[in-house]
């Protein structure tokens, strides 16, 4: 066991390293440079040894593989550097961005699980019934609007009847925590309901899987309450595959929520990523996507671990 | 009419049947209909959409890219179905010829992509090992990257921006390579410890030839689950990816892009921009999801996939 868990944390390592390269290669294979960009505006009166000036002081002239092991043996001192389209540290800009990516995430997991678990539930135990086909069109309805759309939806109905537009700055949740939620409540129900459908079919097909089980049959069989069989039975055993689902999409969330921030004009980490790109600030797209790479790798190997200790039956060796 | 008339006639019409293969279809087809009418609905969206992409330049009654500065911004009516855009032209012949866009990048990405994965899940199954090993790797780094910020980042080294369709088709290809070599890669590793492997090889079969006809065949099931699967996924993220400018460039009618603009733009003046492209794309991907749950449960029903 303690050997399977090194094994795994010792293979993040080949994992980050390939994400990392992977991104580093193909951001420099992108046509244009953040000094090009720069001085994009000014109509091409930019003497050509003022570009080439700027681009050694970056750095940005040396070979590939000679940035690539500088930058490395950076980020193995957790020095990220900085940004090379604000000058701040880049540590600095993923922190402002963290707090709304984390807490819009939190929100939209509660709100999924709060919707997801019973219902899934409830789609099981009345397997074929017309709740079981309500309940399932429900969720796949969710998998099929895009939560954008969705976004966009509800900011025409607040706007018609409340002329409610998404506010322009970001209000923190401990300088105001009302206006804070009111904020992030509809992307976070934009975004919950695709999560929560997601979710809900996991626990459906789940639930009924254990519901064939022998020990159901035996707790029935043994008179225990329909009610009981259910949740302490049956829903207890087959939690496992939607707290792995719910990870993963959490992990999702952390970043991948461009198009929704763009939507409600939040100023998140999606956001930052889709304007780093635009800017070739590298430093910072290395960063980020180094980040993003680094929670999934990692509540990947958290998932597995809950699976030992959850399910006795799982051994790893 | 004897009793052996009958009986021979109905052994020529099985014969028949067997030979063209064409009623068993039909039994097949209305067999599905039947058992499944939700997945039957799915078809059925499909269908509609397929049509109105092959058919969109008998269907349209006006030119999707033509401007036409008298009409800017009509609201639906008998002439103009879903009104028109803010550059007058017809949102119901965009919406019309946008199901080209999506059905093409849907189509081609699943299909490249679930392909490019089954080779590779089989290929890593059967060879095992050090090759196995690689691709795993391989495929833990795609995987570990969010999708969308892999797409983004595709478009980009390509050059997207460009309404180049087929950059936006490969940036929609690489994330579904990854996913469906994982699922091809689990289930041929069943198939490769089957018996009639070790027969196939002890009698001098080479290794392609195994793979190709008797691993690829017994893996064609979550292939075909993950290829619909990902077709309706593929949509999704076009619509995304052009709703954040990234994917098909204007004039070119595409359900994201109409989103993009004046969707958001002209929100409370014309919500119609907004609503109508948005339940194209939700009803093209419903299609696809209800269509594959139910070719999931009639091909596989122990299959899952999340």
């Amino acid at each position: 066991m303690q050997r399977y868990v090194v094994g795994r944390l010792l293979l993040m390592i080949p994992t980050l390293l390939g994400v990392a390269i992977l991104t580093f290669v193909v951001m420099r294979l992108v046509p244009g440079d953040i000094v090009e960009l720069r001085y994009a505006g000014s109509g091409g009166s930019v003497p050509p040894e003022v570009i080439q000036n700027e681009r050694h002081q970056l750095g940005l002239d040396r070979p590939i593989p000679a940035q690539f092991a500088d930058w490395m043996s950076d980020v193995v001192r957790l020095d990220f550097g900085k940004s090379l389209w604000t000058d701040h540290p880049v540590m600095d800009e993923v922190r402002i961005r963290l707090g709304l990516s984390l807490e819009l995430a939190v929100l939209a997991t509660l709100l999924a699980v709060a919707l997801a678990v019973p219902l899934g539930v409830l789609a099981a135990t009345h397997q074929d019934t017309w709740i079981d086909y309500a309940i399932r069109i429900f969720s796949i309805g969710g998998l099929a609007m895009p939560s954008f759309w969705i976004g966009i939806l509800m900011i025409l109905v607040l706007l018609t009847l409340f002329h409610w537009a998404p506010p322009l700055l970001f209000t923190a949740f401990w300088d105001d925590p009302v206006a804070n939620l009111a904020q992030l409540i509809w992307p976070a129900i934009a975004v919950g309901y695709r999560y929560a459908a997601v979710a809900m079919r996991m626990t459906r097909s789940s639930v009924l899987e254990v519901l064939g089980e022998d020990y159901i049959r035996t707790a029935r069989a043994k008179g225990v309450l329909e009610r009981r069989v259910v949740v302490r039975h049956a829903l207890r055993n087959s939690l496992l595959p939607v707290v792995t689902v719910i990870s993963l999409e959490f992990a999702f969330l952390i970043g991948g929520l461009v198009v929704t921030e763009q939507v409600f004009n939040l100023n998140g980490l999606g956001k930052l990523l889709v304007d780093a790109v635009a800017h070739r600030d590298y430093t910072l797209i290395q960063a980020l996507v180094l980040l993003m790479a680094a929670v999934f790798v990692f509540i990947n190997f958290t998932v597995d671990m809950l699976y030992v200790v959850f399910d006795p039956r799982v051994r790893y060796s | 009419m004897s009793a052996i008339d009958a009986e021979s006639e109905e052994l020529a019409r099985l014969r028949y049947e067997e030979n063209t293969g064409w009623p068993r279809t039909r039994r097949a087809v209305t067999d599905f209909i039947r058992q499944r009418p939700l997945g039957a609905f799915g078809a059925l969206l499909i269908l509609v959409m397929i049509f109105s992409a092959v058919f969109a330049p008998l269907i349209v009654p006006y030119d999707p890219v033509q401007a036409s500065f008298a009409d800017l911004l009509l609201p639906p009516s008998g002439t103009h179905l879903v009104g028109t855009d803010p550059f007058g032209r017809d949102v119901f012949s965009r919406l019309i010829y946008g199901s080209r866009t999506a059905l093409l990048v849907g189509f081609s990405a699943s299909l490249v992509g679930s392909t490019i994965g089954l080779l590779l899940g089989v290929v890593g199954a059967f060879l095992g090992g050090r090759t196995d090993q690689l691709i795993q790797r391989g495929m833990d780094v795609l995987l570990s990257f969010p999708l969308i910020v892999l797409a983004i980042a595709v478009v980009a080294a390509l050059g997207g921006g460009e309404g180049k369709l087929s950059n936006v088709i490969i940036a929609i290809t690489i994330p579904i390579i990854p996913r469906v070599a994982r699922v091809v890669r689990s289930s041929a590793l069943s198939i490769v410890a089957m018996p009639y492997i070790e027969a196939a090889r002890s009698i001098g079969t080479g290794s392609g030839r195994i793979m190709l006809r008797h691993i690829v065949p017994n893996v064609f099931a979550p292939f075909i689950i993950m290829a619909t699967a990902f077709l309706g996924q593929a949509i999704l993220l076009e619509a995304s990816l052009s709703f954040l400018g990234l994917g098909v460039n204007e004039p070119e009618p595409a359900w994201g892009l109409m989103l993009r603009g004046a969707g958001m733009q002209f929100l409370e003046r014309a919500p119609w921009l907004a609503i109508a492209p948005g339940v194209a794309i939700s009803l093209a991907v419903f299609g696809f999801n209800l269509f594959g749950d139910s070719l999931r449960d009639a091909l596989d029903p122990r299959l899952r996939t999340h």
